[in-house]
């Protein structure tokens, strides 16, 4: 009966999960995994701050659908996952977070780098541990993996102490889950769904609204069938973008506060939403009393606690995605069998006029740089096969508004959080996972400062992300808001054009093109794409530029704002 | 309206501190709460008290399903219910007043379980009425200290 450390163990299990890579930075009490690690087949990708491992490993969740995995050291290192953390629990990304801990007998005593890492990460994972025994981790690290990517998927942190770490256990030694509180329902209710067909049937303005559930659960092909065999049009969130092609005709792209104008225009009209996989959130519905006041809604959701939270609905169901669409299409299928499609062509008539009418707009006959026309190019050079990666403000929602995404898990953003930063380390992340794919970070000047050292883990790691910067010199979409609703009073919001990006580049051994104007956009967007390393396009926008449509916060969905 | 939740949990550490986080996160405000292990040592009962809408408090039941340890969660209905508290009141009480406090314990079916020379402790169990009203009559006397459990329920026939 040979012997191994809990270290070792922990790299076993992690290998048993099928773990091929770890976004991490060591520290004194995570030197024994390290040290494991350093002979282990598992690639481990040093970053530059923990947070960015967090939102690495979160890319490479949504960019491959299986769980990421971080590590960090005990205090500082942990504490500086949260917003990781945070950022991929407000989004239900499946993630296991690997922390150090001090030695259990001085755990309370306020030690060197001691942080109570469960306790501080309690509301903002789906589950944490922390291991007192390390014939426990085994079990443990089986649970985390099974509860990060199960049900409502989201982050699970397991807190390793330094001891348990150093402690001898059987090799062999296997351990069963045990959790007799978790079991997450998948099959909807087959009466709902058959009332939830029937009404379906009947309505005569039906609309399906997706959101990430439906790409986490690899929805999206049901999707596409019951959506076509039905003929009814979609709308997605921000995170369900790519459930479906948002070239056909049925569909009407994104909703909410910088939705097309179209899409919350039929919010408004609906008398059904089909809601599969989304939350209703505020973004989403504007003033929430006068959302979808003709609608009535059948809700499809793994998490019973988001149905009926913000919305009154009248058919709930519990399950998964998937699951849930594949029950409904059958079903569907047979009731149009028996009694013929439902005519709706008015229906459709009236979306395609919407369409038509209230079409994705900005000044394309300006002189000066736009980044709705640069972003439009990047989706015509990468024939629209790219994974784009955000930052969060103006450059975020350009990237949605003027990307059409035809595939799930290829646009990568910070929904529920909006965290300024993610762009970067995600999209090493999702590159690690898809290293056959372009991968581009849309980024904004500001967001990209919180994370810019980044640039050396992609660099060294040789993860060859193209950075494409929409640099106004401003937190933009904060002085957006100023210049809309605080009489252009811009406070500290101005962060001038001080930063020679280029420079920043060429610092990290990155390739650096810099654009001023439309004329040059296409060479650079090629030629970044061309050249085998990490390249950072500078483009400097029209700084004035504002993200139009808007819905003022508060407001309904169907009162938006055009510049 | 007050609502009386019973939730049955995993008996591990740090379990609590999720079900209380839980419930001062989404703004609610626990009036009481006891916890204790059931016949099987590896699970515990919580019994909480929540003074909550109707609608806000189906929506913390569901938030609180998703704690992993959590294994079932009731919300009881106190028509149909056995509820008590157990209180330790501890009373001001010298030669000239003991007698008179006797009576009200007595009358209480209260017990005596500690006397001192200036004091009285006494146990009461019961519903919130009968304790409230204990304390109401001895506060002349003078309360030194007042201790609850939190109250306990368990609903009434065979059904578990
Ligand atoms: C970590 C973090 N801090 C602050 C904010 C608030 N915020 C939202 S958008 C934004 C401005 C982003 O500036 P930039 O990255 O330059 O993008 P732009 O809007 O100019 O495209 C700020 C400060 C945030 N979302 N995240
Ligand atoms: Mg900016």
């Amino acid at each position: 009966m040979s012997k191994i450390s809990g270290a070792q163990m922990l790299i076993k299990s992690l290998k048993e999960e099928g773990v091929e890579v770890i976004f991490g930075y060591p520290g004194g009490v995570v030197i024994p995994i390290y040290d494991v690690l350093f002979d282990s087949d598992i690639r481990h990708i040093l970053v530059r701050h923990e947070q960015c491992a967090a939102h690495a490993a979160d890319g490479y969740s949504r960019a491959t659908g299986k769980t990421g995995v971080c590590m960090a050291t005990s205090g500082p290192g942990a504490t500086n996952l949260i917003t990781g953390i945070a950022n991929a629990y407000m989004d239900s990304i499946p993630i296991v977070a690997i922390t150090g801990q001090v030695a259990t007998p001085v755990i309370g005593t306020d030690a060197f780098q001691e942080a109570d890492i469960t306790g501080i990460t309690a509301p903002v994972t789906k589950h944490n541990y922390l291991v007192k025994d390390v014939e426990d981790l085994p079990r443990i690290i089986k649970e985390a993996f099974y509860i990060a990517s199960t049900g409502r998927p989201g982050p699970v942190l397991v807190d390793i102490p330094a001891d348990v770490s150093r402690a001898m256990i059987d090799s062999n030694f296997k351990a069963e889950m045990n959790l007799p509180g978790y079991k997450p329902t998948t099959r909807g209710n087959l009466r709902q769904v058959k009332q939830a067909v029937k009404l379906i049937y009947d309505s005569k303005k039906p609309v399906i609204f997706a959101g990430g559930g439906v790409i986490s659960s690899e929805g999206s092909d049901v999707l596409r069938e019951f959506t076509d065999f039905a003929g009814i049009p979609v709308i997605t969130s921000l995170l369900g973008k790519g459930v479906y092609p948002e070239t056909e005709e049925l569909s009407l792209g994104m909703a909410g506060m910088h939705g097309t104008r179209y899409a919350n225009i039929t919010f408004m009209e609906t008398d059904l939403i089909i809601a599969v996989g989304t939350r209703f959130d505020d973004r989403v519905t504007g003033k929430l009393s006068e959302f979808a006041v003709n609608a009535r809604i059948i809700h499809i959701d793994i998490d019973p606690a988001e149905i009926g939270k913000n919305m009154e609905t009248l058919i709930p169901i519990v399950g998964d995605a998937k699951t849930v669409l594949t029950d409904l299409l059958s079903n569907y299928r047979e009731i149009t069998d028996k009694k013929g499609k439902p005519d709706r062509s008015e229906w459709l008539k009236w979306i395609k006029r919407m369409k038509k009418e209230f079409p994705q707009r900005y000044d394309r006959a300006s002189k000066k740089l736009k980044p709705a026309y640069i972003i439009e190019r990047i989706y015509d050079i990468t024939g629209g096969d790219a994974i784009i990666c955000t930052e969060v403000g103006q450059n975020q929602m350009w990237a949605a508004q003027f990307y059409k995404f035809t595939r799930p898990r290829t646009f990568i953003s910070s929904g529920g959080l909006g965290t300024m930063g993610f762009g970067l380390p995600a999209a090493i992340g999702a590159r690690l996972g898809k290293p056959d794919k372009t991968v581009i970070d849309i980024a904004g000047d500001g967001s990209i400062q919180m994370v810019s050292h980044e640039l050396a883990t992609a660099v060294s790691n040789k993860i060859p992300v193209k950075i494409m910067l929409l640099n106004n010199g401003y937190l933009g979409m904060v002085r957006q808001w100023q210049e809309l609703f605080y009489k252009k009073r811009y406070s500290a919001t101005c962060i001038d054009n001080c930063v020679d990006f280029l420079k920043l580049a060429d610092a990290y051994g990155c390739s650096g093109i810099r654009v001023k104007n439309a004329g040059e956009v296409d060479d650079a967007i090629k030629k970044a794409l061309s050249i085998d390393n990490v390249v950072l396009v500078d483009f400097l926008i029209d700084p004035d530029e504002n993200v139009f449509p808007m819905v003022a916060p508060g407001s309904p969905i169907n009162k938006m704002l055009e510049g | 309206m007050k609502h009386i939740i019973s939730v049955l949990v995993e008996n591990k550490s740090g379990v609590l501190a999720k079900v209380a986080g839980l419930f001062s996160r989404r703004g609610f405000n626990i009036d009481s709460l006891a916890v204790g292990t059931t016949d099987d040592m590896n699970i515990s009962r919580i019994t909480l008290v929540v003074n909550a809408e109707n609608h806000s408090i189906e929506q913390v039941t569901k938030q609180l399903y998703k704690l992993i340890n959590i294994i079932k969660i009731q919300e009881l209905d106190p028509g149909n219910i056995v509820e008590r508290e157990l209180v330790l009141i501890k009373v001001s009480a010298d030669s000239r007043t003991r007698p008179e406090i006797l009576e009200i314990v007595n009358i209480f079916r209260a017990n005596i379980v500690d006397v001192a020379k200036k004091s009285l402790m006494i146990e009461i169990t019961g519903n919130n009425r009968k304790v409230d009203a204990l304390e109401e009559l001895l506060k002349p006397f003078g309360i030194l200290e007042l201790v609850r459990t939190g109250k306990i329920a368990c609903t009434r026939g065979s059904k578990y």
